[in-house]
């Protein structure tokens, strides 16, 4: 049988593997002791964090208030995410628009589990302070708002998550690709807004959908 | 904690030292020079022999462990199982079918890390004699005629050519890895809507003279531009970089 499998595969491409994965899961599953080399810590955390979920990330990131936490401290919340960095000139402001409207358009009782998460591309120069008075000249002060530094390591990392892509051309320029996320509350990922000044309906029906 | 202290004393096996300096890549910052500093990196990429010993260190790893978004569903996908190789590819072959989170893994385990995107340019650009081989026509041709080769993931690490530096495989075997690989920029087909990205290649930088070398290029920096962290794909490996 597996070498069935294994002549199958060789001759056909990856759509057909996929379709095929299961049926090699099952195989490897079926070896006990491979299983308990786990560690009990990652058994636990499979049961209540999902393949998916960003909250299998360890990383520790810095709020705007100079709070130091993980992204599973915000289980149970809707969030959507966004990557900027202060100092931008141009395609931010237009983001920290589309994430205001966003806000704007929500229904007040889909508003209590939703986090709005700005996550800054340069940790160097986004201290909590900058942070701090960026989200006052925002008008992004409640608790729903959220502005995270985290390590150079550690955001390049989560943009990798976020399928974002970003690059330093300048001290104080990135170029980065434009996209707003929503991951509901177990932390999976289920939509993405990519592009400026889009139209924010499926972004907000989205999020209505996974809060009600 | 053991096996850690032994690694980090370890680290420089198997390693050569680049020495750094600056260099135009090819597509990034519009044609403004990149300084390099002096660095390490591994002589061949990473073999399916080393990454086994990886994951049964690390059983986080194993194909039935590995989280889906740190590793999709072609993750090890030819191994037998979680512990076995397939035996149609030999293991001294580089390791593919893995993510980027793995591979990053896999170094920081190591005490290393991956290199940047600059660093394997930086490398990658020399032949056996030259360190900056980019406008030698036979060279890139050497390059495009190995991206026409089909399944060169098979053969064993070192089939390929020594460069100045003394770095295997950089072009022949496998694609690899690089650390800020998502720093990549593309419009068109591969991103939608990003700014800035006629800093890459809709400006004058496609225009050159030096076609070959720019295509060769292109087609590298493409790839990183239309893959994801997680992707497992059948061509790409990886190697380990460490600071000096």
């Amino acid at each position: 049988m597996l070498n069935k499998i294994k002549n199958f595969m060789a001759n056909h491409n990856f759509n057909i593997l996929y379709i095929l994965l299961p049926i090699i899961l099952i195989y490897s599953c079926s070896n006990p002791n491979e299983k308990q080399s786990n560690t009990l810590k990652n058994l636990d955390q499979e049961q209540v964090i999902s393949d998916l979920s960003i909250y299998n990330l360890p990383s520790t990131w810095t709020t705007q208030n100079g709070d130091d936490i993980e992204l599973k401290n915000l289980n149970g919340n809707v969030l959507v995410m966004v990557m900027i960095y202060t100092s931008c000139q141009v395609a931010c402001p237009r983001l920290v628009a589309d994430m205001r409207n966003i806000d704007a358009q929500l229904p007040q009782k889909n508003k209590n589990n939703v986090k709005f998460i700005m996550v800054s591309i340069d940790p160097e120069t986004d201290t909590p302070e900058r942070l701090k008075s960026f989200s006052i000249e925002n008008k992004m002060e409640t608790d729903q708002w959220l502005f995270l530094r985290g390590t150079e390591d550690d955001t390049r990392e989560f943009a990798a998550v976020l399928a974002v892509n970003y690059k330093q051309i300048s001290p104080m320029n990135f170029s980065h690709s434009n996209i707003i996320s929503v991951f509901n509350k177990k932390g999976e990922l289920q939509h993405q807004q990519e592009g400026l000044g889009m139209d924010n309906k499926e972004t907000i029906e989205t999020i209505i959908q996974l809060t009600n | 904690m053991v096996m850690t202290f032994i690694n980090v004393n370890a680290q420089s096996v198997g390693m050569v030292e680049i020495k750094g300096g600056a260099f135009v890549p090819l597509y990034g910052n519009d044609s403004v020079k990149v300084k390099v500093d002096d660095f390490f990196i591994d002589v061949f990429p990473i073999t399916r022999e080393e990454y086994l010993q990886f994951v049964k260190d690390n059983p986080y790893w194993q194909r039935s462990n590995a989280k889906k978004i740190f590793a999709d569903g072609n993750y090890l996908i030819n191994w037998y199982n979680d512990l076995h190789l397939n035996e149609d590819t030999p293991p001294q072959a580089p390791i593919t079918n893995v993510s980027w989170f793995a591979a990053k893994r896999y170094c920081e385990i190591q005490g290393k890390r991956l290199p940047t995107m600059d660093e394997w340019e930086f490398v990658a650009m020399a032949n056996e004699k030259l360190p900056d081989a980019r406008t030698d026509s036979l060279y890139n041709q050497y390059i495009l005629n190995w991206y026409e080769t089909p399944k060169t993931f098979n053969q064993q690490i070192g089939s390929t050519f020594k460069n100045y530096w003394g770095v295997y495989d950089l072009h022949g075997l496998v694609w690899e890895w690089t650390l800020d690989f998502n720093s990549v920029l593309l419009s068109g087909e591969s991103r939608k809507d990003v700014d800035n990205d006629r800093n890459l290649f809709c400006g004058s930088g496609s225009i050159g003279a030096t076609d070959l070398m720019n295509y060769a290029a292109f087609m590298r920096y493409a790839f990183r531009g239309s893959i994801k962290a997680n992707y497992s794909v059948k061509n790409l490996g990886f190697r380990c970089a460490k600071d000096k």
